[in-house]
């Protein structure tokens, strides 16, 4: 029978094993760079602040999974919905998170997913609609425990 | 137990909007790890997401490294018509995946 120290033991073997040490935080986006991926998305479209709602848990213990959840307004009918959701970051290594796109079939344009988020920080989603206008919504976040970008942690 | 797991309801009254939610299990190696080594873990994860109801596409999404592990897409459709709804998952390294749902619209 195993003891239970030996177990511990073993135990402490096989997780020292599996982990893997982080990168260094040498990779990571700016405001600017996000600012690049909006205007990759947009063109030069005028973005408007409105209309989308990004619902994130304002306070981040662990930011290896948070869920994010975008709602938008809009009647979804053939004439008039929305054609795209994009989401980004100012500070994970890359500003992209997610693009969605969905059209008047989808009813509602909601959308939940999980996300990693990597530091306190501005997040951001951009709706485009069926007539070609952009809508922003923006939340910031407060990370305790970022996804995996620290230095040594492990 | 399976890769993937989708939520649809079974049966729903024709023109009622439906939610559905697609988790598929995928690390979604982002690509900017390093082992203890030194060396750096390349990038495996699921590029795109596409969700098909009777052939027809509803819903896309391309998916980024800030996806977290076991990405869960949750989105929403109106029930048109009986049949199957189908999603498809393509990723780095020649990542498929394809699982399917049965739909009654009364």
């Amino acid at each position: 029978m195993t003891s239970r120290r030996n177990f511990l033991i073993a135990a402490g073997g096989l997780a020292g094993g599996a982990e893997f040490a982080c990168a260094p935080a040498g990779a990571q986006a700016t405001p600017a760079a996000m600012q690049e991926a909006i205007r990759k998305v947009t063109g030069p479209s005028r973005v408007r602040s409105g209309r989308v709602k990004l619902d994130l848990p304002p306070l981040i213990d662990n930011g290896n999974s948070v869920s994010l959840s975008v709602a938008v307004e809009s009647p979804m009918t053939p004439a008039d919905h929305v054609k795209a959701i994009h989401v980004f970051t100012e500070k994970n290594p890359l500003p992209n998170v997610v693009s969605v796109y969905l059209g008047p079939r989808a009813g509602r344009a909601n959308i939940a997913t999980r996300v990693r988020i990597a530091d306190t920080q501005t997040v951001t989603a951009i709706a485009e609609t069926s007539d070609g206008s952009f809508w922003s919504g923006s939340m910031h976040v407060v990370v305790t425990l970022s996804a995996c970008l620290e230095e040594g942690l492990i | 137990m399976a890769n993937a797991v989708v939520n649809v309801p079974a049966t729903t009254r024709r023109g009622e909007i439906i939610e559905i939610k697609a988790l598929v299990r995928h690390a979604m190696e982002t690509g900017f790890r390093r082992t203890q080594l030194g060396a750096l873990i390349p990038r495996d994860i699921i590029r795109q997401f596409v969700c098909l109801y009777n052939g027809v596409e509803i819903f896309r999404a391309e998916l980024h490294p800030a996806i977290a592990a076991n990405p869960l897409l949750a989105f929403s459709t109106v029930a048109t018509e009986s049949g199957k709804i189908e999603f498809r998952w393509t990723g780095d390294g020649g990542f498929s995946l394809t699982e399917s749902a049965a739909i009654t619209v009364v």
